[in-house]
């Protein structure tokens, strides 16, 4: 079967005549130099492929992406000022995962300009961006890419024009560099051209991009823009800004997931408490104000509330496990005879949760006639409509600032905290500062849903003829819709069908087997929408390639097959290969191995980029038998090689830690990270419950290879790194212990390492003996 | 409302508090000093890590009132400050390395790699694996790799 082919250098399959690196863009009105271009810019159409693709291969999420962006006309601009710096208000939601270091890489490329003269900041909500103001599907470099190049390409041709009149030379003899344009005449620095090169008005202009061989900055590693901030704390989150008279706020939850205050029994009793200014019932909990977050959590736990159960009140992981069971889509059979072998994947994936380190949180300053929200929001416009409507106020009264989020892996495309707190200061008058106690944001915040995924796969002598994979899970929930609420309002449709709409399109255009396995077929179905949901880090992926991964070397073991030789022979995407031949030969793959250790290697191909991961685990005694203090052991991951084809990166050096997280992500999937849901609640309370990876259970040894570019156009990257890895993980497990598992993670049935946390009241106490701790 | 006095980075300060209310909440909602985060509330995730006395601790899980009037606090702002420097020679690591990520916890972890460095010292012995492995700052970016490498160069050029 023949590769698909994306092209290698856009220019070289233009038609004749076309210039792909030819754009419109514009000089607009200003006392500096501001230049523009259209964020719908640049996006690519779908390639044409030469087999029977499956959809991912043809159109993937990315591209539902950015052609969600065409009908929206509205610009991005950068701005030049006298002081020589340009800024730019990125309309994307930084988490952690680079977007405003990579963002300013393109500026500075395109514009000539130092990194450091570059400073890029989050814009607020703008409605008018409709779909394009979402941060999702490690998409933002992917449908900005072209767009910022061409807003700076304008303000560097605007800044040539200028220095051609200040210092009397033709524009061709100019050279720009550094900041600084250098003509036969003399020199001038763009903070000396800026005013000179703003417009009165907004003209149209046609500018040529640089060729990608004259890249000097993309394509270089680079330290994060806000690195410094980062090791100083001066760097702010939420919780970390001053708005006036937004005192601390906490809500005090209910015993069962999602259930509901009827009254609260003492509040003049909590009202009395040190610090405290105001309480009010909220359909979700009751809020309380005070001069010190720690004196509301103290008010939390003194609060007397009669609840009304949440709507899985009674329910236990196997009830749930039952629940997906009857929603399976029966497979069909396949034959299993001497010449035609079935090997099949059963695995159950439990909840996980993606709580970030800065918990839900948002300040708002909610009035009669208007509202103002700070928050970490990947969807800001769907926020500000939904708050709006909520409130009962115009869309363009409520402004909606977007924060630097501490973490996101998907949790902040939903804006829970902030419609919180926008109700919470509907109901008290007042500004707030609200924030979600971590016992919430473990137990009650939007998680991974629970889910299964099978593989059936019929093998006929040394062939693969079928592979079909059922993936059947809790729902989830995709109401934040592409980010504004046209699309939100269709997936919150009664009966669940819009949302199950967007889980199958997304499925589709995300999952793909990108092996020559004969009739491929990859099918989502979902079911019961009463839990907190939402997209974890690279949603689907992980568990679907992990229970692919699997039966791929189980398929190995059949026909008596190395299991790397195995995928090098079958896979049809040359840039995959590339990846795993890539850690195969870094990694040592098939060197001699300790009973109870063994190495995995695997695949996965999304975001317009291809990797693989091969590590090494060790499952003996050693690592299992560990006894530590508030956290698990486990086998550990001695040694993982990465390999990482994204197309053009960008920032490599970015690159590399966006894959060393999602490496930590993987182990985690695999072997410790999961919330036990007991009896209407989850068990997971903090950190000393979910066993999110530590510096116990990482590999003293990590090597990430970062591709040269391949196809001239960046891929994704902050979830890139999560489904080899686990699926990696999987397959050494299974080989290092002889059983392949049948659920995630393995540790999940083990009795539980802690002892439950109270949910009455629902925040555990604040320590006090902190000093007999010191280190 | 009882006053409550302790040293922070270099300057004595004093509060109008209950002594009952933790450092962590006196220093982020009174006296604005923000770089510890909040990530937890009871002592295990370690993102408030700061240092008394030059040691390794939680203000998370320390009462105001139990600080003494002469205890020395810092925080991350004061870190570089102990050693007269714009940045202390781990806060350099840490940028030589490029560590954080979304950049949450990672006041916490220079914090706590300073006083895990100045503990092996006092053990009169360099910093080890096991060491690392014990570690007990959450970065739920995965920075932990880099981590490692920063803690190891910013203890090599810490006098």
């Amino acid at each position: 079967m023949s590769a698909v082919h994306r092209p290698l250098d856009p220019e070289a399959v233009a038609p004749p005549g076309v210039d792909r690196r030819s754009f419109v863009g514009y000089v607009l009105g200003g006392t500096t130099l501001v230049a523009a271009a259209d964020l719908a810019l640049g996006a690519e159409p779908a390639a044409a492929v030469p087999t029977v693709p499956q959809p991912a291969e043809l159109y993937d999420l990315n591209d539902l992406l950015t052609d969600a962006a065409r009908p929206t006309a509205n610009l991005i601009r950068i701005e030049l000022h006298e002081d020589g710096t340009a800024s730019f208000a990125l309309p994307r939601s930084e988490n952690g995962q680079g977007v405003t270091t990579s963002t300013a890489m393109l500026i500075a490329e395109e514009l000539d300009l130092p990194l450091d003269k570059v400073r890029v900041t989050l814009a607020d909500a703008r409605p008018e961006l409709l779909f394009n103001q979402l941060t999702g599907g490690s998409n933002t470099t992917i449908s900005t890419y072209t767009p910022v190049r061409v807003a700076a390409a304008v303000a560097r041709g605007a800044l040539l024009d200028a220095a051609a009149v200040l210092l009397g030379d033709e524009v061709a003899k100019l050279v720009a560099k550094g900041g600084i344009v250098q003509g036969p005449s003399g020199t001038a620095s763009y903070g000396d051209l800026a005013r000179a090169a703003a417009s009165r008005t907004d003209r149209t202009v046609r500018v040529r991009l640089k060729d990608p061989s004259r890249f000097r900055v993309v394509g270089t590693g680079q330290g994060r823009v806000d690195a410094r901030d980062a090791v100083t704390g001066r760097k702010t989150f939420a919780t970390d800004l001053q708005v006036d008279g937004a005192l601390p706020t906490m809500v005090c939850r209910a015993p069962t997931l999602n259930g509901e205050p009827r009254r609260l029994r003492n509040e003049a009793e909590v009202l009395a408490l040190p610090g405290v200014t105001d309480v009010a019932v909220l359909p979700f909990g009751v809020a309380v104000r005070a001069e010190t977050f720690g004196q509301c959590i103290d008010a939390v736990r003194a609060m007397k509330v009669d609840w009304r159960d949440g709507p899985v009140a009674g329910m236990s992981d196997d009830d749930v496990v039952r629940e997906l069971r009857r929603a399976q889509l029966p497979l069909p059979a396949l034959p299993n005879t001497p010449l035609s072998r079935t090997v099949e994947t059963d695995v159950l994936c439990y909840f996980r949760s993606n709580s970030a380190m800065d918990t839900n949180s948002a300040i708002a300053d909610v009035r009669e006639d208007r509202a103002e929200i700070w928050s970490a929001l990947k969807s800001p416009i769907a926020a500000q409509q939904r708050i709006a409507e909520v409130l009962g106020l115009p869309q363009d009264r409520v402004d909606v600032h977007v924060v630097q989020g501490g973490g996101s892996f998907g949790r902040r495309l939903f804006f829970d905290g902030a419609l919180e707190a926008a109700q919470v200061s509907r109901a008290m008058g007042k500004p707030v500062k609200l924030m979600w106690h971590r016992a919430d944001d473990a137990r009650v915040g939007r998680g991974h849903p629970m889910c299964t995924s099978r593989v059936r796969a019929v093998v006929v002598g040394k062939k693969v003829v079928a592979f079909q994979q059922s993936h059947t899970s809790i729902e989830t929930d995709y109401r934040h819709g592409l980010g504004e609420l046209i699309t939100a309002t269709a997936a919150s449709l009664p009966t669940g069908l819009g949302n199950l709409g967007f889980a199958e399109t997304i499925f589709a255009l995300t999952q793909e087997v990108p092996y020559d396995f004969g009739v491929v077929t990859q099918t989502l179905t979902e079911t019961d929408d009463r839990f907190n949901t939402g997209s974890m880090r690279n949603i689907y992926s992980p568990d679907v390639r992990a229970a692919g991964e699997l039966t791929v070397d189980k398929i190995a073991t059949v026909v008596k097959e190395d299991p790397y030789e195995f995928r090098r022979r079958h896979l049809r995407d040359e840039r995959t290969r590339a990846v795993l031949e890539k850690v195969a030969e870094v990694g040592d793959w098939g060197r001699a191995m300790p009973a109870g250790t063994a190495q995995g290697i695997a695949i996965h191909k999304e975001y317009k980029g291809a990797s693989a991961c091969l590590v090494e685990l060790d499952c003996r005694d050693v690592q299992t038998g560990r006894d530590i203090r508030d956290g698990v052991g486990g086998p550990r991951v001695t040694r993982v090689t990465f390999a990482v084809d994204v197309g053009l990166p960008v920032n490599p050096r970015g690159l590399e830690a966006q894959m060393q997280g999602g490496i930590m992500d993987g182990i985690a999937l695999a072997l410790t990270s999961s919330m036990h849901l007991r009896d209407g609640h989850f068990l997971e309370a903090s950190w000393d419950n979910y066993f999110y990876t530590r510096q116990w259970n990482v590999p003293p040894e990590v090597e990430v290879i970062v591709m040269p570019p391949t196809t001239g156009v960046p891929g994704g990257a902050g979830e890139a790194g999560v489904a080899a890895s686990f699926a990696a993980v999987a397959c050494a497990y299974a080989r290092a212990t002889g059983r392949s598992p049948s659920y995630f993670p393995v540790n999940h049935r083990d009795p539980v390492e802690f002892s439950v946390k109270p949910y009455v009241p629902p925040v555990p106490p604040s320590p006090v003996n902190g000093l007999k701790k010191i280190v | 409302m009882p006053k409550q006095t302790f040293r922070l980075n270099g300057r004595t300060v004093t509060v109008d508090v209950h002594p009952d209310v933790r450092v962590l909440w006196v220093l982020r909602d009174l006296l604005g000093v923000t770089g510890p985060k909040y990530g937890c509330g009871i002592n295990v995730c370690k993102a408030c890590t700061s240092h008394v006395n030059g040691r390794g601790f939680n203000p998370c899980a320390v009462r105001v009132g139990d600080l003494a009037a002469d205890d020395e606090v810092t925080t991350i702002e004061g870190l570089a400050g102990t050693v007269d420097e714009d940045l202390h020679p781990m806060q350099q690591a840490w940028l030589d390395r490029d560590v954080a990520q979304c950049g949450y916890c990672q006041p916490g972890q220079i914090m706590a790699a300073v006083a895990l460095v100045r503990k092996v010292r006092r053990e009169q012995r360099e910093i080890e694996d096991a060491d690392l492995d014990s570690i007990r700052n959450i970065c739920r970016c995965g920075t932990y790799v880099r981590i490692r490498e920063a803690i190891e160069q910013g203890a090599r050029a810490m006098a």
